[in-house]
């Protein structure tokens, strides 16, 4: 199928649809996660919204959409409540009691999978796509229900904008200026729950992480701004969504869930090489040019000395000394030459100009012998 | 004394427990309005936790804080807390005008953003700590001494009565302690009681007025030229004072408060 098809094809506008709306809202929502060192939190909840799903299947024998989230929802609530519970009443670590609740509540959840599987009537065909999620099942009420919930969810965030902020900054300042933070922070994580169920039957429990932590995680490359990353996260996380859910219902048998995250890689690894400020690449430019500066001054410094060791006249010393002092001077001989603090002479030979002077005066003197040691 | 009719904090048989392991063993104090007082023990004393305590941040196991006369759930606009700086994450994205103006988040209460006033007060207090000109910056880009004053421009912010600051000086610049040293001062001159976790002995004689001497219990409180005796800082140190012995090599007369003239 071409690109064109995306708007004239209903059932890819669907798919487009759910995900780019499913795709803002966890990216968005999900960079508090990251901010408040909980991107662990969002693979827990994820996995364990698995047993809500089988069961609220296996309690009304419906599979409207609603209904599932519902239990989804639920199940990833109570799974965080147990974490909050765990690490707060037992010397047990935040990260175990996360590993805990993610394995024991996805375990449970594939036994009743298996279970309802092996049912002899058909109606539970296609609870599997939770795993690793389809996007081609996507209709126009899934779409409905995920943008509802996910505008519900922002909305919230938008809300208690003020007060998430600074939950995430400074909890223990909220909490002596007198805002419930414990409260807060319950409302905050259902708030990223909702988020979080909506994407399962597109991305799927195993991979549902990715949406949440992947596009916080570069955004957070580009800006300095937390309004900004959340906006910038929200883009991140529909494009990917889109990308992968499109590209996943063209073609048979490829679950939609590690297309996206295919496609969230792509995007996490140029955020982290190419980001202005924050990025690899651009840091590594940054330090080459600021040893380039420094071997620069170094030379600078060199001449100075030489030409203080033989006053009177502008004297011009062989490359081949300054090499001695300096290995690989030549680079930073043709820099200062550019810069107007040194020239060289017919003989081919380098003095420090009376603005060179100036220069390494101005930097402060470079006691003999410093750099040699 | 007139202050003493109406403290600024009443500590009243606090006991703190992590676990099994006592923090705060029964401690009993008394904070008279407008004073500077400083809180000195070894690591592990219970500083940071009779501040916490007294917010309401740490659960007590036993006893009760009065914050001029009440508790302090009803008594919050009338307190301003700095934590300690290493406590929050300083790579987060926001900037220095954004954090001094969380301080006023309590008095705007629930749903309103902060405006143009809050705006003006927070540029008011970033000036008094000397940071006007960083309104803007990032907070990753700020050094040690840069982020200590921005949380103290927050908690002026928060016009309060009461401050409690949990290690302001803590790996502070000379130039930032004298900073926070001046405010702290003006602060006590405005009349306000300033509650300050303290670590350098040596500076206590010179920065404040009242003391408390704490190791989970409580040693001493009181005026400084009253209680910062030697005696009191052996009772909380156990007997090792680095800082005393220097200044009593000679077999002085171990009067610390002589500490006032170090310079000599």
């Amino acid at each position: 199928m071409a690109l064109p098809d995306l708007f004239s094809d209903y059932t890819l506008r669907t798919v487009a649809l759910g995900a780019a709306a499913l795709g803002a809202t966890s990216g968005a929502l999900g960079s508090y996660a990251v901010l408040r060192k909980q991107s662990l939190l969002g693979d827990a909840i994820s996995h364990a919204a698995l047993p809500g799903i089988a069961l609220a299947f296996l309690l009304t024998g419906s599979k409207a959409p609603l209904v599932l989230v519902l239990g989804a929802a639920i199940a990833g609530w109570i799974g965080t409540l147990v974490v909050m519970r765990i690490t707060g009443s037992t010397r047990v670590k935040e990260d175990s009691a996360l590993g805990i609740v993610l394995s024991v509540f996805f375990g449970f959840g594939l036994v009743l999978l298996t279970y309802i599987q092996k049912r002899p009537d058909a109606s539970q065909a296609g609870l599997d796509r939770f795993l690793f999620g389809q996007a081609a099942t996507l209709l126009q009420r899934d779409v409905v229900l995920i943008a509802t919930l996910g505008s519900a969810a922002v909305g919230v965030a938008l809300l208690f904008w003020k007060e998430f902020k600074l939950l995430s900054f400074d909890p223990d300042f909220a909490a002596s200026m007198g805002f419930p933070v414990r409260t807060l922070d319950v409302l905050l994580t259902s708030v990223l729950v909702v988020s979080i169920v909506i994407g399962l039957q597109t991305v799927g429990v195993v991979l549902m992480s990715a949406m949440v932590v992947a596009p916080a995680a570069a955004a957070r490359q580009w800006t300095d701004h937390m309004g900004r990353m959340l906006l910038l996260a929200g883009v991140f996380g529909a494009l990917a969504g889109v990308s992968g859910a499109v590209i996943s219902s063209l073609t048979e048998h490829v679950p939609t869930g590690p297309t996206i995250v295919l496609c969230l890689s792509a995007l996490v690894v140029v955020s982290l090489a190419l980001a202005p400020n924050r990025g690899l690449v651009w840091e590594a430019v940054r330090q080459a040019r600021n040893r380039r500066r420094m071997h620069t001054h170094a030379v600078l410094g060199g001449l100075y000395e030489l030409d203080r060791q033989h006053p009177g006249a502008s004297h011009a010393h062989a490359t081949a000394t300054l090499e001695a002092m300096h290995p690989g001077a030549r680079h930073e001989l043709d820099e200062l030459a550019s810069l107007g603090w040194a020239r060289r002479n017919e003989a081919g030979d380098w003095a420090i100009t009376p603005a060179g002077t100036a220069e390494a005066e101005r930097r402060g003197a470079w006691p003999a012998g410093e750099e040699e040691e | 004394m007139t202050s003493d009719a109406n403290p600024a904090i009443e500590v009243n048989d606090l006991t703190v427990a992590y676990r099994d392991k006592p923090v705060l063993w029964d401690v009993d104090l008394r904070v008279p309005a407008g004073v500077l007082m400083a809180i000195v023990g070894p690591n592990g004393a219970g500083k940071s936790t009779l501040i916490k305590a007294a917010l309401g941040l740490v659960r007590a196991a036993a006893g009760q804080v009065l914050v001029h006369g009440r508790p302090y759930a009803e008594q919050r606009k009338l307190v301003a807390y700095v934590p300690q700086r290493g406590s929050v994450d300083w790579d987060f994205p926001t900037s220095v005008l954004d954090v001094v103006m969380m301080g006023c988040y309590g008095s705007l209460g629930w749903l309103r953003r902060p405006g143009r006033k809050q705006r003006e007060a927070a540029m008011q207090a970033l000036e008094q700590v000397g940071m006007q000109a960083f309104a803007d910056r990032q907070i990753s880009q700020l050094s040690g001494g840069q982020q200590q004053r921005v949380f103290l421009a927050r908690a002026l912010v928060q016009d309060a009565r009461l401050y409690l600051m949990d290690e302001p000086f803590q790996g502070v610049d000379a130039k930032t302690e004298r900073a926070i040293v001046t405010v702290l001062q003006q602060l006590r001159e405005a009349g306000k009681t300033v509650v300050v976790v303290h670590h350098d002995l040596e500076t206590v004689p010179e920065y404040f007025d009242h003391v408390l001497l704490l190791n989970v219990r409580r040693i001493a409180a009181g005026r400084v030229e009253e209680v910062f005796t030697e005696e009191n800082l052996r009772l909380t140190y156990g007997g090792r004072v680095p800082f005393l012995q220097r200044r009593n090599g000679g077999g002085g007369d171990g009067d610390v408060r002589l500490a006032a003239a170090r310079a000599g």
